[in-house]
C-alpha cells in the first residue's frame, strides 16, 4: 500500500484503529494510520515495542459502514463505534451491548472503535456528544445508539429481502444471520453489508422492549479486560511515536502566578536534553529523548516565578471566609418551600450543626499526559480524555489552527473521575510545547507531584443546617445554608446567572428527575452563599452530591438522635412522598438487617449507619456496618448498597461501579484533603495524600433494583452515600459526630 | 552498555546508573506494561519481580540490579496469559481502568509464590498497591480463586468465546 493509498483510506474511513476485543488482539489504541504503520515498523526494527493491533488488513480495502455506529466486515466481524470514553467505568461494553442488542448481531464477533472528534466535526456530529462525565455515557446516548443498531439491522435485513425479492417483514435476524422462513433461505450480515450500506436509512425505527433484551441487561464480560492483565493495553503515558521526544513540565506552584525566568544553560548539557521551553505564561518544560532525562533536568532547572496575587493565600483564611458565608445575608435559594426562617424562629426546639468538606485531588492513577505533533498546516494530539471534542477545541486554540486542521486520537484513560473532561489544560500545554518543535511529536507526561499540585479540585464548602421541631418533635422547618465554592464559576462562568450555580444544589433539588431532595419538609430553605478561593475547582467524581449528601444524611441522623427516633423510622416518616428514594433505602436497610443487632466481629460490637440520595438520574442507598476498637481504630466491615438506575445494562459492571464508588467515597471521607499554604497546594504525592487500600475495603453487597421507565447513571451516585453511611455508623459506635472531613483529623478513641 | 536479565532475555541498555529501573524498562527496553504512578514507591503500579520478590521499580536505581538477577515484568508473567492469576483476573473482570493492574498482578503473583494459599490477612499485608477505580474486592476474590481457595468468586459473569474471524 502506498502512502497515497493510505491517505485515501484515511479519507474515507475512520482512522480509529483501536479495536478492543475480548480475544486479546485489540489494543484499545487509536493512532493516525500513517503514524501507526510507522510506529509499528520502527518498533519491530528496534525489537522493542510491538503494538498488538487487531488485524484489519489495510490492503484489502475497508468495508463501508452500514451507518455511523456499525461496520460489518465480510468475515462477519462487527465493529461498533463508541463515542464516549472508556476510563474503567465500563461504558464501552455497555454501549456496545445496547447497539448489538438492537443489531441482533453475534456478540462473539463484536469489537469496538472510537471515531475521532475530527470525524465527528466533519460529519455534522453524527456521533453526538463525546463528553463522558456526569455518569451520562449510557443514560444520555442510549436512545440514539440503540436506534443506530436497530437501523443497521433493518438495512441489513432489507438488503437480504431485496436480493430474495421478498418483503423485509417476512425476514428475521438473529446473531448476524438473516432468515426468510417461508423459503428457507439464509444469509449473513457480512454477505449483505456492502449492499445494505447503500440503502437509505429507515425513518421509522422501533426499539425493543427491555423485557425482550438478550444481550443488554446481561452480566456480560467486559470487552477490554485481557489487555489490562498482560501489559498490552497502551495508555497515553505509554505511547511511542517515531522520532518522539518527551517532556516534563512544571507550572507555577501558586495558581495565578507566572513564569518569570529560567536558566536553560544550567541543564542544557544534561543527558538527553534537547530543549527547555516556556509553556504559556505560567510553566516551563524540559524536552529530552526520554521522560526520565526530561524530568531529571527539570528538577535541576533554576526557575524564577512571579507568584502573583495569591502568594500569601492560606487555608485558614479560606475556612474563615466560608464560615462567614454561613451567616451571610446574601444567598441564592435553590429549593424553597413555605417559610423556613419564620418557622425556625417560632420552633419549639432547634437542632443545628455545621459541616465542612475540603478540597480534594482526583488523583487518577495515570497522571495527565498528551502527545502532540504540530506543523504549520496540521496539529495532532493523542491523549486520554473524557471529552474528545473538548480536547480538539483545546488543541485548535493552542495550535493556532482551525479545528478542521487538527485531530485528536483518544486513548483509554488510566482513570478520569472528572479530571480529564471539562478543562484540557494538559492538552494545551502539550500543543504549546510541540509548537516550539515543529514536526516533532512530543509526549508531555506530568509527574505525580505536578498532578497533585495542579489539579481542578473538588470544591470546598461548608454547610450550616438548622432544623425547627414542634413540641412533638416533628420536623417543621429546615434551613440548609451552603457556603463555598462554585465549580461553574471556576470553569464555565457563563453558566452562572445572577450568582446562581445550579450544580451547587445537587441532591437537594425540589423534585424532578435529577438529584432531587428526598424529604418532605413543610418549611424548607436551601441556599448558597458563593465563596470562591483561588484554588481552581473541577468536576470531581460525584461532584457536589458528595458533600451535600454527607450534610443532609448526617444531619437527619442528628435530628433522629435529638428526638429519640430510629434513623430509619425518621427517614421513612419524611420520605413518604418519595417512593423511589425510599425503596432503595428500605432495600439496603432490610438486606443489612436494620433493627436486628449485628453480629460482633473479632469481639468488637458492630454498628450500622444509613444514607440515601438521588443523583445522576439514579436512586441509591447504603447501610454500613462498622466497629471502633478501644484505640479508636475504625473498621468498616460490610456495606449493603442499593441502586435503582431505571434500566440495568450490565449488572456485573454496575456492581463494579458501586464497589469502586465506596473506594472513592471512603478514600475521600477517611483521608482526602488538599490544603493551601502560601497559595500552593501542600500535598504532593500519595504519602501526603493517602487513599484507601485493599486492607481497608469492606465487603460490599450490591442490590441492583432497576424499576424501569427511566435511565440513571451508575458511575457516581453511590460515592455520595459512602461517607454518610459510615459516619452515621461511627456515631452509633462512638457517640462522636464527625462534621469536618477528613476523618483522619479526629480521634475516635473513647 | 549495561546488561539486565528481563523476562528470560539478556537485554542491554545505556541508561545512567541512577536511572530508576522503571524508566529503563519503559523507555530503554520498551516494556511499558510496568507503570509510573507516583515515583516514590507509594502506589505499586511499577511492581516487578527481582529474583521472585516484588520490587517497586520506580525508586530502584538500575545500577543496583545485577546482571545475574532475574527481572520479571507483567509482559513476562506468562507469555500466553495462562498464569492462574491472569485467568482469574479475566474471569472476574477485575480491571476497571486497568492502569494499576500490572502492579496488582505482580504483587499478587509474588504473594502466591510465597504463600500458595494466602489468608485474608496475608492478602491484606501483601496487596498494598493503590487502585483509584476501586477494584480491591475483585482483586481479593481473584487471588483466592487463583489460589484454589474458592472455585469461583460467584460473580456469574457471562464469557462468550470470541470467534476467531
Amino acid at each position: 500500500m502506498t502512502e497515497i493509498d493510505r491517505d485515501r483510506a484515511r479519507a474515507v474511513q475512520p482512522q480509529a484503529l483501536g479495536h478492543t476485543e475480548a480475544d486479546g488482539q485489540g489494543s484499545g489504541l487509536q493512532l493516525n494510520r500513517r503514524e501507526f504503520l510507522g510506529a509499528a515498523g520502527a518498533s519491530v526494527a528496534a525489537g522493542s515495542l510491538v503494538f498488538g493491533f487487531a488485524t484489519r488488513a489495510a490492503g484489502q480495502g475497508m468495508p463501508p459502514e452500514v451507518n455511523a455506529w456499525v461496520v460489518v466486515q465480510p468475515d462477519e466481524r462487527v465493529i461498533i463505534r463508541i463515542a464516549r470514553s472508556e476510563m474503567g467505568q465500563g461504558t464501552l461494553t455497555g454501549l456496545a451491548q445496547l447497539v448489538a442488542e438492537e443489531l441482533d448481531c453475534d456478540w462473539a464477533r463484536v469489537s469496538t472503535e472510537y471515531p475521532t472528534p475530527g470525524q465527528n466535526l466533519a460529519r455534522q456530529r453524527v456521533w453526538g456528544n463525546f463528553s463522558t462525565g456526569g455518569s451520562r455515557g449510557i443514560r444520555e446516548s442510549q436512545d440514539y445508539v440503540r436506534k443506530g443498531g436497530a437501523a443497521a439491522r433493518m438495512m441489513l435485513v432489507q438488503a437480504a429481502a431485496d436480493e430474495w425479492k421478498v418483503p423485509a417483514a417476512e425476514c428475521s435476524a438473529a446473531a448476524g444471520v438473516i432468515t426468510h422462513g417461508a423459503s428457507n433461505r439464509r444469509t449473513t450480515y457480512g454477505k449483505v453489508a456492502a449492499v445494505a450500506a447503500k440503502l437509505s436509512p429507515p425513518t421509522d425505527v422501533k426499539l425493543k422492549h427491555p423485557n425482550d433484551w438478550k444481550l443488554a441487561g446481561k452480566r456480560l464480560a467486559r470487552l477490554d479486560t485481557i489487555d489490562k492483565t498482560n501489559g498490552k493495553q497502551i495508555y497515553g503515558a505509554d505511547l511511542q511515536l517515531p522520532g518522539m521526544l518527551n517532556a516534563s513540565i512544571r507550572a507555577c506552584p501558586v495558581f495565578g502566578g507566572k513564569l518569570k525566568a529560567f536558566d536553560a544553560a544550567k541543564v542544557a548539557s544534561m543527558p538527553g536534553v534537547k530543549k527547555v521551553v516556556p509553556v504559556g505564561d505560567n510553566a516551563v518544560a524540559v524536552v529530552a529523548d526520554t521522560w526520565w532525562h526530561a524530568h531529571k533536568a527539570l528538577l535541576a532547572l533554576p526557575i524564577e516565578w512571579d507568584l502573583g496575587a495569591n502568594a500569601n493565600a492560606q487555608q485558614a483564611a479560606f475556612n474563615a471566609m466560608l464560615r462567614a458565608g454561613l451567616d451571610a445575608e446574601q444567598a441564592v435559594a435553590g429549593n424553597s418551600q413555605g417559610n423556613a426562617k419564620e418557622a425556625l424562629a417560632g420552633a419549639a426546639r432547634r437542632v443545628e450543626a455545621i459541616y465542612a468538606y475540603p478540597h480534594q485531588n482526583h488523583a487518577t492513577m495515570e497522571p495527565m499526559n498528551a502527545t502532540a505533533k504540530w506543523t504549520r498546516e496540521r496539529c495532532e494530539v493523542w491523549t486520554p480524555t473524557q471529552n474528545g471534542e473538548g480536547a480538539l477545541a483545546a488543541t485548535a486554540e493552542a495550535a493556532g489552527l482551525p479545528p478542521a486542521q487538527c485531530e485528536v486520537y483518544k486513548i483509554h484513560l488510566g482513570g478520569g473521575f472528572g479530571r480529564r473532561g471539562a478543562v484540557h489544560d494538559w492538552v494545551r500545554q502539550a500543543v504549546q510545547i510541540a509548537r516550539q518543535l515543529p514536526g516533532t511529536p512530543v509526549k508531555l507526561l506530568w509527574s505525580r507531584e505536578e498532578d497533585m499540585t495542579h489539579g481542578l479540585y473538588h470544591p470546598i464548602t461548608q454547610c450550616k443546617l438548622s432544623a425547627g421541631l414542634d413540641a412533638q418533635g416533628k420536623l417543621q422547618a429546615l434551613h440548609i445554608r451552603i457556603s463555598g465554592q462554585s465549580i461553574l464559576a471556576g470553569i464555565f462562568p457563563q453558566n452562572v446567572r445572577d450568582g446562581r450555580d445550579p450544580v451547587v444544589f445537587q441532591g437537594l433539588n425540589a423534585g424532578g428527575t435529577e438529584a432531587a431532595f428526598g424529604y418532605s419538609v413543610p418549611n424548607l430553605l436551601i441556599d448558597h452563599a458563593m465563596r470562591n478561593p483561588h484554588v481552581p475547582p473541577g468536576f470531581w467524581r460525584g461532584v457536589n452530591l458528595n458533600q451535600n449528601t454527607i450534610y443532609i444524611e448526617c444531619f437527619i441522623d442528628e435530628i433522629a438522635h435529638a428526638t429519640g427516633k430510629d434513623p430509619l423510622a425518621l427517614r421513612r416518616e419524611l420520605m413518604t412522598a418519595h417512593p423511589r428514594h425510599l425503596a432503595v433505602l428500605n432495600a439496603a436497610a432490610e438486606r443489612a438487617g436494620w433493627g436486628k443487632p449485628a453480629s460482633d466481629v473479632n469481639g468488637q460490637k458492630v454498628f450500622r449507619g444509613l444514607a440515601q440520595t438521588h443523583g445522576f438520574g439514579s436512586y441509591v442507598a447504603a447501610c454500613a456496618e462498622v466497629s471502633v476498637d478501644m484505640d479508636g481504630v475504625l473498621k468498616v466491615h460490610r456495606i449493603v448498597a442499593a441502586t435503582d438506575c431505571g434500566h440495568a445494562v450490565n449488572p456485573q459492571q454496575i456492581e463494579a461501579q458501586v464497589e469502586g464508588s465506596f473506594v472513592y467515597g471512603l478514600s475521600a471521607m477517611l483521608y482526602g484533603e488538599c490544603t493551601v499554604k502560601d497559595g500552593a497546594i501542600e500535598q504532593k504525592n500519595f504519602d501526603s495524600y493517602p487513599v484507601m487500600r485493599l486492607h481497608e475495603m469492606p465487603k460490599v453487597e450490591t442490590i441492583v433494583m432497576p424499576s424501569g421507565g427511566f435511565w440513571g447513571g451508575v458511575g457516581e451516585p453511590t460515592i455520595a452515600v459512602a461517607a454518610p453511611a459510615v459516619l452515621n455508623a461511627v456515631f452509633a459506635a462512638t457517640g462522636k459526630r464527625i462534621r469536618e472531613l477528613p476523618l483522619r483529623h479526629h480521634s475516635l478513641k473513647a | 552498555m549495561a546488561r539486565l536479565n528481563v523476562n528470560g532475555q539478556v537485554r542491554e541498555h545505556d541508561a545512567e546508573p541512577d536511572t530508576p529501573l522503571l524508566w529503563v524498562l519503559r523507555e530503554q527496553l520498551g516494556l511499558t506494561g510496568t507503570k509510573y504512578g507516583c515515583g516514590v514507591a507509594q502506589c505499586g503500579s511499577c511492581t516487578v519481580h527481582i529474583d521472585g520478590a516484588p520490587v517497586r521499580s520506580c525508586v530502584l536505581p538500575v545500577s543496583a540490579v545485577q546482571p545475574s538477577q532475574t527481572i520479571i515484568t507483567i509482559e513476562g508473567l506468562s507469555p500466553q496469559g495462562t498464569n492462574a492469576l491472569q485467568k482469574a483476573w479475566v474471569e472476574n473482570d477485575v480491571p476497571q481502568c486497568g492502569y494499576c493492574q500490572s502492579g496488582m498482578l505482580m504483587a499478587a503473583a509474588a504473594l502466591l509464590k510465597n504463600k500458595p494459599r494466602p489468608s485474608d490477612a496475608d492478602i491484606d499485608a501483601a496487596m498494598t498497591n493503590i487502585c483509584r477505580c476501586g477494584t480491591y474486592n475483585r482483586v481479593r476474590a481473584a487471588i483466592k480463586q487463583a489460589a484454589g481457595e474458592t472455585e469461583s468468586a460467584g460473580l456469574d459473569i457471562v464469557h462468550v468465546t470470541r470467534s476467531a474471524s
